[in-house]
């Protein structure tokens, strides 16, 4: 069930506020418009789940901020309809839209927003004073709360003696403890710096586990909006150009524009192992005999085999030299001779950042297998490499693998290449860069999927 | 009207709309003059019933449990030597007068300072209005006033209401819209009324700054009371202006002397009270922790 539903909201500052949104239908830029207002917020239709972190994604004066104002009633919409847990506000009278901010709907904002001349105890009692709780209730609970962002015995002291980052938590506090379904976060990290910023978006993740909120986040950070959003917005002059999960924004871009935007972001913090695992056929079933397995290896041009179950349970590796040991010593299956030691499974949700370490010491291909243990699929290192090359050359990725290819065919200035260029680069280097990751590992399978070393085939 | 020698008797006109203002609303202007000579008759005997020893003891409390002992110590020595210099009944006659032109200036002022920050269309009509006020001569107001509510206590506080006003208007409207606007809108995502967000957040957080304004109030109202002797206000006002007609030195030195020392106790009372606001006994907590 959708907690908030934005249907075709029109937010325009100004005098002949109609008149814009009449002419936006029409086609017009908004920048054509200004001598009759300002839109804001253009044509922006949305729903937000319950129980999910719904990031809206945008520079300033995109229109973000206006935005989220609108889903309160803060600013009120100049077309189209808001509606919060089957309310719309548009149609709501005055106190019915406070009920709903009292009750349903809290906020979190950039700078704080705290009362300087209160505690930060009666701060975060704040959302409680005003739903109308006795005050010594209140304070207690404001108490539990602070305790819940790691602010235990900060309750006596006003905001200005706390950092940036506990005054947030202070924040936050007053948000959590009205106890509200939907939390509004305008900005709420990005006046902090780095390092406290990147402890409250964990804090946050840390807590959403736990309490469940429907929670839309406001940022222009784009690794921000990819760390916490379970689907990302992202808007633009206005308008929302795409909505989508993390992954399908920076590998499905809807345009140009946010093609560019999503260049410089870590995508292996974003993207998962499901997102460049590779299909395989170099397995095979632990009942079959040591003769099929030398079959496909030869197939497969592999020097290793994954082992699976009856159904797809991965049991383990065999090498070409046990298989070939086990025929000539004539074993019926491979369950003997199964090896367990090499393998590395991750589940289809890892990031990308988190197979690196694994992949530089294993033999064999990562397997990515389901929460039953089932295969998946497989990330071969050159898979890995492969998309971190994907931006170019300017992550410096690309340079690095030339040098140990310098026989090939590569022209001086392809650093200075676009990114286009240095992804063509990359995939020509497919198969060189597998070469040179097995030549490291004499006895590796790591050529399940692509290897043609000729030795090996000699086996 | 001869173009090139023109003469608007705007004079006139004003002075026969006073006329008739006066003849039509007597009922209003007798009540105004009940309550404000009601008022000062009232301060003006509890401040002059007790001997005056007890009264300073009660003034330089006031200024201990507002400003500290600095200030007390200031009080006590500068109001025993009013008394020495024979201007104490003046002295208390003044300070009864200030004392209800600023209450009655204030009651007016927070208010519509307040509705000026909130409603532009007030704040544009007040505006002009306050410059008028202000830039218009005091003593103009004086005539006027004489001619209203006649020769007495009224017309000076009257005077000095005018005259005080605009600068509690004026940085009421500020202080109010001062606020960070953040905090405000926090007030209202959280739900509360703007009846709440006003008491609870705005004027709170402007208090600093509306306190700054009643101190200026205070002042202004003082300087003009002296000038309210001229219509009969009577204390140091009186004495002042007595001395300047007779020529009397010492006389116009003594009451001068005694203006001051009334002068500089509003002063520093006042401006110690708008440290003792929410908002800055929190900042000082902060600032004795860091």
């Amino acid at each position: 069930m959708s907690v908030v539903k934005a249907s075709h909201v029109y937010k325009v500052f100004g005098k002949r506020q109609n008149e814009v949104v009449k002419r936006l239908e029409e086609g017009a830029d908004r920048n054509d418009l200004t001598k009759l207002g300002m839109a804001a917020v253009i044509d922006a239709s949305f729903e937000v789940e319950a129980g999910e972190i719904f990031v809206v994604m945008g520079l300033s004066g995109s229109g973000k901020s206006t935005l989220i104002r609108t889903l309160n009633g803060l600013w009120s919409t100049t077309s189209g309809s808001v509606e919060v847990l089957g309310t719309d506000l548009a149609k709501a009278d005055a106190s019915t839209v406070r009920k709903v901010r009292s009750k349903h709907v809290s906020m979190v904002f950039q700078h704080f927003a705290l009362l300087p001349h209160r505690t930060v105890r009666e701060n975060a009692a704040y959302s409680l004073e005003i739903q109308g709780m006795s005050k010594a209730k209140r304070l207690a609970k404001a108490d539990e709360w602070l305790k819940t962002v790691g602010l235990d015995g900060w309750g006596d002291k006003y905001p200005q003696q706390l950092s940036g980052g506990m005054q947030q938590r202070v924040g936050l506090a007053r948000a959590l403890a009205a106890e509200t379904d939907i939390l509004l976060m305008d900005e709420a990290f990005s006046a902090l710096d780095p390092l406290i910023r990147r402890e409250m978006q964990e804090q946050l993740v840390e807590l959403q586990s736990r309490l469940n909120k429907t929670i839309i986040f406001i940022t222009h950070d784009l690794n921000e909006a990819m760390f916490l959003g379970d689907r990302i917005a992202v808007m633009r002059d206005g308008r929302i150009v795409q909505i989508g999960t993390a992954e399908e924004i920076l590998t499905e871009p809807a345009d140009d524009y946010i093609a560019e935007f999503v260049q410089d972001v870590d995508r292996t913090r974003v993207l998962t192992a499901s997102s460049i695992m590779r299909q395989t056929k170099a397995f095979i079933n632990v009942d079959s005999g040591p003769r099929l397995a030398m079959k496909t290896l030869e197939e497969n041009n592999s020097s290793g085999l994954l082992v699976l179950d009856d159904d797809r349970t991965v049991l383990g590796l065999v090498s070409d030299r046990t298989v070939v040991t086990a025929a000539r010593e004539g074993h019926r299956t491979l369950r003997d001779i199964v090896e367990k030691t090499d393998l590395y499974s991750v589940s289809p949700e890892t990031p990308i950042s988190e197979l690196f370490a694994p992949s530089s010491t294993a033999k064999v291909p990562l397997t990515v297998v389901d929460e039953n243990n089932r295969l998946l699929g497989i990330v071969p290192r050159v898979a890995l490499l492969n998309s971190m090359a994907d931006p170019g050359p300017a992550t410096g990725e690309i340079p690095a693998v030339k040098e140990e290819l310098e026989p090939l065919v590569v022209s001086p200035t392809a650093g200075e290449n676009d990114s286009q260029d240095g992804a063509a680069f990359a995939n020509e280097y497919d198969l060189p860069s597998e070469s040179v990751s097995s030549n490291e590992s004499v006895s590796s399978a790591d050529a399940v999927e692509a290897g043609d070393d000729a030795e090996r085939r000699g086996l | 009207m001869d173009f090139m020698n023109p003469r608007l008797p705007l004079g006139t006109w004003v002075s026969d709309f006073l006329d008739w203002f006066t003849a039509t609303f007597q009922w209003l202007l007798d009540f105004i003059t009940l309550i404000l000579g009601g008022l000062y008759d009232i301060l003006n005997l509890a401040f002059s019933t007790p001997i005056y020893l007890v009264m300073i003891v009660i003034l330089a409390v006031v200024a201990y449990f507002a400003a500290g002992w600095k200030v007390a110590l200031f009080t006590l020595i500068g109001f025993y030597v009013v008394r020495a210099l024979d201007q104490w009944a003046n002295t208390m006659s003044t300070l009864a007068l200030v004392i209800v032109a600023v209450i009655v200036a204030l009651i007016i002022a927070i208010p519509l300072g307040i509705l000026a920050a909130k409603i532009s269309w007030v704040s544009a009509v007040v505006k002009p209005i306050l410059d008028f006020m202000q830039s218009m001569p005091a003593l103009a107001y004086l005539v006027p006033a004489i001619l209203m509510f006649g020769i007495g206590q009224t017309p000076g506080a009257i005077a000095t209401i005018i005259f005080a006003l605009p600068p509690g208007v004026r940085l009421t409207e500020l202080a109010i819209r001062q606020v960070n606007s953040e905090v405000v809108e926090a007030g209202q995502a959280f739900g509360a009324t703007s009846g709440h967000i006003l008491t609870k957040i705005q004027i709170p957080l402007a208090m600093t700054t509306i306190m700054a304004g009643i101190n200026q109030v205070i002042m202004l109202a003082l300087s003009m009371v002296v000038l309210a002797g001229m219509v009969g206000a009577g204390g140091l006002g009186g004495a002042v202006v007595g001395g300047i007609s007779s020529l009397d030195v010492p006389l116009a030195v003594e009451a001068g002397l005694s203006v001051v020392v009334v002068a500089i106790f509003l002063d520093r009372v006042t401006a110690a009270l708008g440290q003792r606001t929410p908002i800055e006994r929190a900042r000082k907590a902060a600032a004795a922790s860091s």
